[in-house]
Protein backbone atom coordinates (compact mmCIF):
# COMPACT_ATOMS: atom_id res chain seq x y z
CA UNK A 1 0.00 0.00 0.00
CA UNK A 2 1.24 3.03 -1.09
CA UNK A 3 1.20 6.14 1.54
CA UNK A 4 -0.22 9.24 0.54
CA UNK A 5 2.52 11.99 0.28
CA UNK A 6 0.59 14.38 1.52
CA UNK A 7 0.31 12.33 5.18
CA UNK A 8 3.81 11.71 5.14
CA UNK A 9 5.16 14.93 4.97
CA UNK A 10 2.54 16.12 7.90
CA UNK A 11 4.28 13.34 9.55
CA UNK A 12 7.91 14.44 8.42
CA UNK A 13 6.67 18.07 9.64
CA UNK A 14 4.93 16.82 12.61
CA UNK A 15 8.24 15.35 13.77
CA UNK A 16 10.41 18.33 13.00
CA UNK A 17 8.42 19.95 15.13
CA UNK A 18 8.52 17.47 17.62
CA UNK A 19 12.25 17.25 17.73
CA UNK A 20 12.42 21.25 17.50
CA UNK A 21 9.92 20.75 20.50
CA UNK A 22 12.78 18.51 22.28
CA UNK A 23 15.35 20.75 21.58
CA UNK A 24 14.05 23.71 22.97
CA UNK A 25 12.76 22.24 26.18
CA UNK A 26 16.28 20.47 26.31
CA UNK A 27 17.62 24.21 25.66
CA UNK A 28 14.78 25.42 28.62
CA UNK A 29 16.21 22.33 30.93
CA UNK A 30 20.04 23.65 30.24
CA UNK A 31 18.80 27.09 31.00
CA UNK A 32 17.10 26.26 33.42
CA UNK A 33 20.08 24.42 35.01
CA UNK A 34 22.68 27.72 34.56
CA UNK A 35 20.04 29.56 36.16
CA UNK A 36 20.20 27.11 38.96
CA UNK A 37 23.64 27.13 39.33
CA UNK A 38 24.21 30.96 38.97
CA UNK A 39 21.47 31.33 41.41
CA UNK A 40 23.06 28.75 43.47
CA UNK A 41 26.67 31.15 42.92
CA UNK A 42 24.67 34.68 43.91
CA UNK A 43 23.19 32.89 46.79
CA UNK A 44 27.15 31.80 48.40
CA UNK A 45 28.39 35.40 46.80
CA UNK A 46 26.15 37.08 49.23
CA UNK A 47 26.36 34.80 52.15
CA UNK A 48 30.33 35.33 52.07
CA UNK A 49 30.47 38.87 53.10
CA UNK A 50 28.31 38.53 55.89
CA UNK A 51 30.78 35.57 57.38
CA UNK A 52 33.50 38.19 56.82
CA UNK A 53 31.84 40.48 58.38
CA UNK A 54 30.81 38.48 61.29
CA UNK A 55 34.63 37.46 61.48
CA UNK A 56 35.53 40.76 61.38
CA UNK A 57 33.51 41.41 64.22
CA UNK A 58 34.46 38.82 66.50
CA UNK A 59 37.70 39.24 65.58
CA UNK A 60 37.60 43.22 66.88
CA UNK A 61 35.92 41.62 70.15
CA UNK A 62 38.91 39.46 70.53
CA UNK A 63 40.99 42.19 69.96
CA UNK A 64 39.27 44.70 72.44
CA UNK A 65 38.98 42.28 75.43
CA UNK A 66 42.67 41.25 74.98
CA UNK A 67 43.34 44.84 75.15
CA UNK A 68 40.77 44.94 78.05
CA UNK A 69 43.06 42.35 79.26
CA UNK A 70 46.34 43.53 79.05
CA UNK A 71 45.08 46.61 80.57
CA UNK A 72 43.36 44.53 83.61
CA UNK A 73 47.03 42.69 84.18
CA UNK A 74 48.77 46.20 83.92
CA UNK A 75 46.76 47.81 86.70
CA UNK A 76 47.09 44.21 88.79
CA UNK A 77 50.21 44.23 88.56
CA UNK A 78 50.39 48.08 89.44
CA UNK A 79 48.24 47.54 92.39
CA UNK A 80 50.51 44.57 93.14
CA UNK A 81 53.66 46.55 92.98
CA UNK A 82 51.56 49.12 95.30
CA UNK A 83 50.52 46.52 97.78
CA UNK A 84 54.29 45.42 98.49
CA UNK A 85 54.88 49.30 98.66
CA UNK A 86 52.23 49.30 101.60
CA UNK A 87 53.59 46.23 103.23
CA UNK A 88 57.25 47.47 103.51
CA UNK A 89 55.56 50.84 104.71
CA UNK A 90 53.75 48.96 107.21
CA UNK A 91 56.58 47.09 108.27
CA UNK A 92 58.75 50.19 108.56
CA UNK A 93 55.77 51.49 110.28
CA UNK A 94 55.86 49.23 113.03
CA UNK A 95 59.47 48.82 113.87
CA UNK A 96 59.04 52.99 114.25
CA UNK A 97 56.14 52.26 116.59
CA UNK A 98 58.63 49.55 118.19
CA UNK A 99 61.32 52.18 118.64
CA UNK A 100 58.63 54.74 119.94
CA UNK A 101 57.83 52.41 121.68
CA UNK A 102 61.11 51.25 123.05
CA UNK A 103 62.12 55.18 123.29
CA UNK A 104 58.41 55.99 125.45
CA UNK A 105 59.49 53.59 128.21
CA UNK A 106 63.16 54.48 128.46
CA UNK A 107 62.23 58.30 129.02
CA UNK A 108 59.21 57.19 131.31
CA UNK A 109 61.71 55.01 133.30
CA UNK A 110 64.59 57.55 133.47
CA UNK A 111 61.83 60.35 134.54
CA UNK A 112 60.12 57.89 137.13
CA UNK A 113 62.17 58.66 140.16
CA UNK A 114 64.66 60.89 142.02
CA UNK A 115 66.16 58.64 143.71
CA UNK A 116 70.22 58.75 142.60
CA UNK A 117 70.39 54.88 142.97
CA UNK A 118 67.43 54.22 141.20
CA UNK A 119 68.15 56.71 137.65
CA UNK A 120 71.97 54.23 138.15
CA UNK A 121 69.84 51.05 138.00
CA UNK A 122 66.90 52.37 135.13
CA UNK A 123 70.00 53.34 133.31
CA UNK A 124 71.53 49.76 133.30
CA UNK A 125 68.45 48.57 132.79
CA UNK A 126 68.08 50.31 129.51
CA UNK A 127 71.42 49.56 128.33
CA UNK A 128 71.15 46.17 128.83
CA UNK A 129 67.96 45.68 127.78
CA UNK A 130 67.17 47.54 125.21
CA UNK A 131 70.45 48.24 123.61
CA UNK A 132 71.91 44.48 124.72
CA UNK A 133 75.03 45.66 126.29
CA UNK A 134 76.74 43.17 128.48
CA UNK A 135 79.98 45.17 129.88
CA UNK A 136 79.38 48.64 130.52
CA UNK A 137 80.15 51.46 133.14
CA UNK A 138 78.35 55.12 133.67
CA UNK A 139 81.29 57.38 134.71
CA UNK A 140 80.43 61.51 136.11
CA UNK A 141 82.38 64.32 136.30
CA UNK A 142 83.89 65.00 139.49
CA UNK A 143 84.01 68.85 139.09
CA UNK A 144 86.40 69.15 141.80
CA UNK A 145 89.48 66.84 140.38
CA UNK A 146 87.60 66.63 136.25
CA UNK A 147 88.19 63.12 137.09
CA UNK A 148 85.45 61.41 134.72
CA UNK A 149 84.90 58.86 137.76
CA UNK A 150 82.78 55.12 137.48
CA UNK A 151 79.65 55.26 139.80
CA UNK A 152 78.35 52.38 138.46
CA UNK A 153 79.36 49.28 136.54
CA UNK A 154 77.57 45.93 135.05
CA UNK A 155 79.41 42.93 133.66
CA UNK A 156 82.71 44.15 135.32
CA UNK A 157 82.99 45.05 139.70
CA UNK A 158 82.86 48.64 139.67
CA UNK A 159 86.41 48.39 140.94
CA UNK A 160 88.10 47.39 137.74
CA UNK A 161 86.63 50.55 135.55
CA UNK A 162 89.49 52.93 135.65
CA UNK A 163 88.92 56.62 136.13
CA UNK A 164 89.74 59.11 133.18
CA UNK A 165 90.84 62.31 132.89
CA UNK A 166 88.82 65.28 131.30
CA UNK A 167 90.44 65.64 127.60
CA UNK A 168 92.65 62.37 127.90
CA UNK A 169 91.52 59.05 126.28
CA UNK A 170 88.31 58.18 124.65
CA UNK A 171 86.22 58.91 127.54
CA UNK A 172 87.75 61.75 128.31
CA UNK A 173 87.23 63.21 124.75
CA UNK A 174 84.28 62.47 125.06
CA UNK A 175 83.02 64.02 127.67
CA UNK A 176 85.18 67.41 126.88
CA UNK A 177 84.07 67.32 123.36
CA UNK A 178 80.34 65.82 124.01
CA UNK A 179 80.03 63.78 121.20
CA UNK A 180 79.47 60.18 121.20
CA UNK A 181 82.04 57.59 120.25
CA UNK A 182 81.67 54.77 117.78
CA UNK A 183 84.42 51.85 117.59
CA UNK A 184 84.76 51.03 113.54
CA UNK A 185 84.94 47.86 114.76
CA UNK A 186 82.15 46.72 117.33
CA UNK A 187 82.73 43.13 117.49
CA UNK A 188 85.82 42.31 119.02
CA UNK A 189 84.99 44.38 122.54
CA UNK A 190 86.63 46.92 124.19
CA UNK A 191 89.41 47.21 126.65
CA UNK A 192 88.09 47.81 130.23
CA UNK A 193 91.52 48.30 131.84
CA UNK A 194 92.69 50.32 129.48
CA UNK A 195 89.39 52.77 129.44
CA UNK A 196 88.78 51.74 125.72
CA UNK A 197 85.07 51.04 125.35
CA UNK A 198 83.81 50.12 122.29
CA UNK A 199 80.58 52.80 122.38
CA UNK A 200 81.02 55.91 124.52
CA UNK A 201 78.11 58.67 125.14
CA UNK A 202 78.31 61.93 126.90
CA UNK A 203 75.17 62.62 129.63
CA UNK A 204 74.83 66.34 128.66
CA UNK A 205 72.33 68.58 129.76
CA UNK A 206 72.13 70.85 126.76
CA UNK A 207 76.03 71.57 126.03
CA UNK A 208 77.17 70.98 129.63
CA UNK A 209 78.40 67.39 130.02
CA UNK A 210 78.16 65.70 133.01
CA UNK A 211 79.83 62.22 132.62
CA UNK A 212 79.12 59.70 130.26
CA UNK A 213 78.28 56.22 129.46
CA UNK A 214 81.22 53.68 128.15
CA UNK A 215 80.25 50.46 126.46
CA UNK A 216 83.18 48.04 126.45
CA UNK A 217 81.24 44.95 124.88
CA UNK A 218 77.61 43.63 123.60
CA UNK A 219 75.54 40.34 124.47
CA UNK A 220 76.92 37.69 122.29
CA UNK A 221 73.54 37.32 120.05
CA UNK A 222 73.54 41.70 119.54
CA UNK A 223 75.56 41.93 116.46
CA UNK A 224 75.62 45.63 115.49
CA UNK A 225 73.39 48.59 116.00
CA UNK A 226 70.55 49.65 114.24
CA UNK A 227 68.35 53.19 113.64
CA UNK A 228 66.56 52.94 117.38
CA UNK A 229 69.93 51.93 119.32
CA UNK A 230 71.16 55.40 118.09
CA UNK A 231 67.68 56.88 118.92
CA UNK A 232 68.61 55.59 122.03
CA UNK A 233 72.13 56.54 123.03
CA UNK A 234 70.52 60.45 122.13
CA UNK A 235 67.94 60.21 124.35
CA UNK A 236 70.40 58.25 126.73
CA UNK A 237 73.10 61.26 126.93
CA UNK A 238 70.00 63.48 127.52
CA UNK A 239 67.27 62.09 129.44
CA UNK A 240 69.93 60.26 131.69
CA UNK A 241 71.74 62.76 132.46
CA UNK A 242 68.73 64.99 133.48
CA UNK A 243 67.60 62.06 135.62
CA UNK A 244 71.21 61.78 137.22
CA UNK A 245 71.44 65.63 137.66
CA UNK A 246 67.76 66.01 139.03
CA UNK A 247 68.07 62.60 141.62
CA UNK A 248 71.47 64.27 142.73
CA UNK A 249 69.76 67.49 143.43
CA UNK A 250 66.76 66.48 144.91
CA UNK A 251 69.41 64.31 146.99
CA UNK A 252 71.43 67.03 147.98
CA UNK A 253 68.48 68.69 148.73
CA UNK A 254 67.19 66.62 151.04
CA UNK A 255 70.15 66.03 152.41
CA UNK A 256 69.98 69.64 153.23
CA UNK A 257 66.80 69.71 154.57
CA UNK A 258 67.37 67.29 157.15
CA UNK A 259 70.43 68.83 158.23
CA UNK A 260 68.23 72.54 158.62
CA UNK A 261 65.71 70.59 160.15
CA UNK A 262 68.14 69.02 162.74
CA UNK A 263 69.43 72.38 163.75
CA UNK A 264 66.17 74.11 163.87
CA UNK A 265 65.11 71.31 166.17
CA UNK A 266 68.36 71.66 168.31
CA UNK A 267 67.52 75.60 168.24
CA UNK A 268 64.43 74.75 169.73
CA UNK A 269 65.51 72.63 172.53
CA UNK A 270 68.14 74.74 173.62
CA UNK A 271 65.19 77.39 175.45
CA UNK A 272 64.12 74.40 177.56
CA UNK A 273 67.37 73.70 178.81
CA UNK B 1 40.50 37.47 124.95
CA UNK B 2 43.84 36.06 126.10
CA UNK B 3 45.76 36.45 129.21
CA UNK B 4 49.52 37.24 129.37
CA UNK B 5 51.11 36.84 132.13
CA UNK B 6 54.54 38.53 131.97
CA UNK B 7 56.99 37.98 135.04
CA UNK B 8 59.85 40.32 134.71
CA UNK B 9 61.50 41.96 138.04
CA UNK B 10 62.97 44.79 136.08
CA UNK B 11 60.16 47.81 135.48
CA UNK B 12 61.68 48.69 132.45
CA UNK B 13 61.40 45.51 130.71
CA UNK B 14 58.12 44.40 132.28
CA UNK B 15 56.62 47.72 130.99
CA UNK B 16 58.18 47.43 127.84
CA UNK B 17 56.45 43.61 127.17
CA UNK B 18 53.80 44.81 128.38
CA UNK B 19 53.50 47.56 125.96
CA UNK B 20 54.15 45.32 123.50
CA UNK B 21 51.82 42.67 124.39
CA UNK B 22 49.01 44.93 124.85
CA UNK B 23 49.12 45.55 120.86
CA UNK B 24 48.33 41.88 119.92
CA UNK B 25 44.00 42.51 119.56
CA UNK B 26 42.23 41.94 122.76
CA UNK B 27 45.08 41.02 124.98
CA UNK B 28 45.36 41.58 128.69
CA UNK B 29 48.51 41.48 130.27
CA UNK B 30 49.00 40.41 134.01
CA UNK B 31 52.07 41.70 135.91
CA UNK B 32 54.45 39.79 138.55
CA UNK B 33 57.65 40.75 139.54
CA UNK B 34 59.24 37.21 140.44
CA UNK B 35 57.88 33.77 140.05
CA UNK B 36 56.08 33.82 143.69
CA UNK B 37 54.23 36.38 142.74
CA UNK B 38 53.65 34.94 139.09
CA UNK B 39 52.17 31.83 141.18
CA UNK B 40 49.96 33.93 143.10
CA UNK B 41 48.63 35.67 139.88
CA UNK B 42 48.71 32.08 138.41
CA UNK B 43 45.90 30.88 141.37
CA UNK B 44 43.96 33.36 141.26
CA UNK B 45 43.69 34.59 137.51
CA UNK B 46 42.99 32.57 134.17
CA UNK B 47 46.34 32.67 132.29
CA UNK B 48 46.47 31.86 128.79
CA UNK B 49 50.31 32.19 128.10
CA UNK B 50 53.43 33.32 130.59
CA UNK B 51 56.23 35.32 129.84
CA UNK B 52 59.36 35.07 132.18
CA UNK B 53 63.02 36.06 132.97
CA UNK B 54 65.44 33.52 133.89
CA UNK B 55 66.93 36.28 136.10
CA UNK B 56 64.71 37.47 139.00
CA UNK B 57 65.28 37.34 142.70
CA UNK B 58 63.00 35.30 144.85
CA UNK B 59 62.34 32.58 142.41
CA UNK B 60 64.01 32.81 139.03
CA UNK B 61 62.02 31.69 136.11
CA UNK B 62 63.60 28.43 135.35
CA UNK B 63 61.95 27.35 139.03
CA UNK B 64 58.69 28.86 137.90
CA UNK B 65 59.09 26.75 134.37
CA UNK B 66 59.53 23.88 136.46
CA UNK B 67 56.17 24.39 138.73
CA UNK B 68 53.89 25.35 136.28
CA UNK B 69 55.05 22.17 133.87
CA UNK B 70 54.93 19.75 136.83
CA UNK B 71 51.04 21.30 138.00
CA UNK B 72 48.35 19.32 136.68
CA UNK B 73 46.23 22.51 136.32
CA UNK B 74 48.77 24.94 134.77
CA UNK B 75 51.15 22.27 132.69
CA UNK B 76 49.66 23.34 129.39
CA UNK B 77 49.82 26.96 129.45
CA UNK B 78 52.33 28.04 126.90
CA UNK B 79 55.66 29.23 128.68
CA UNK B 80 58.11 31.75 127.03
CA UNK B 81 61.60 32.35 128.51
CA UNK B 82 63.07 35.59 128.17
CA UNK B 83 66.48 36.45 129.25
CA UNK B 84 70.26 38.42 128.22
CA UNK B 85 71.58 34.70 128.19
CA UNK B 86 72.59 34.13 124.49
CA UNK B 87 74.54 30.86 124.95
CA UNK B 88 73.34 27.53 123.67
CA UNK B 89 72.94 26.09 127.22
CA UNK B 90 70.85 27.72 128.93
CA UNK B 91 68.13 28.07 125.81
CA UNK B 92 68.40 24.45 126.19
CA UNK B 93 68.47 24.17 129.85
CA UNK B 94 65.12 26.11 129.80
CA UNK B 95 63.41 24.02 126.98
CA UNK B 96 64.17 21.14 129.06
CA UNK B 97 62.69 21.80 131.71
CA UNK B 98 59.73 22.45 130.07
CA UNK B 99 59.43 26.00 128.48
CA UNK B 100 57.97 26.17 124.56
CA UNK B 101 60.04 28.51 123.22
CA UNK B 102 63.26 30.87 124.43
CA UNK B 103 64.17 34.79 123.49
CA UNK B 104 66.64 36.42 123.84
CA UNK B 105 67.27 40.17 124.97
CA UNK B 106 67.36 42.44 123.72
CA UNK B 107 64.18 42.04 122.63
CA UNK B 108 62.75 42.82 119.25
CA UNK B 109 59.38 43.37 119.80
CA UNK B 110 57.91 42.31 116.32
CA UNK B 111 59.78 38.84 117.13
CA UNK B 112 58.08 38.73 120.73
CA UNK B 113 54.63 39.34 119.23
CA UNK B 114 54.73 37.05 116.34
CA UNK B 115 55.82 34.18 118.92
CA UNK B 116 53.25 35.14 121.19
CA UNK B 117 50.47 35.40 118.97
CA UNK B 118 51.83 32.12 117.19
CA UNK B 119 50.94 30.31 120.80
CA UNK B 120 47.88 31.68 121.29
CA UNK B 121 46.12 31.22 117.75
CA UNK B 122 47.44 27.92 118.07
Amino acid sequence: MEKEPGITKKVDEFLEIFRKGEEFTKEILRENEKLRFRIAQLEGAVQKPAEEESVRMYEDRIRKLEEEINAVMERYHKVEEENKDFASKYVEVEEINNALANLYVASYQLHSTLDFDEVLRIIIEIVINLIGAEVFAILLIDEKTNDIVPVSAEGIPLEMVPKARFGEGIIGSVAKEGESYFAADISSGGDVAKGEPIVCIPLKIKEHVIGAIAIFSLLTQKEGFTNVDYELFNLLAGHAATAIFSARLYTQSERKLTTIQSFLELLKEKPKR
Amino acid sequence: MPNILVVEDSPTMRQLISFAMKRIPNARVIEATDGVDALKKLSSEKVDLILADINMPVMDGLKLVSLVKNNQSYKDIPVIIITTEGAREDKERALAIGANAYLAKPIQTQELIKLVTSFISA
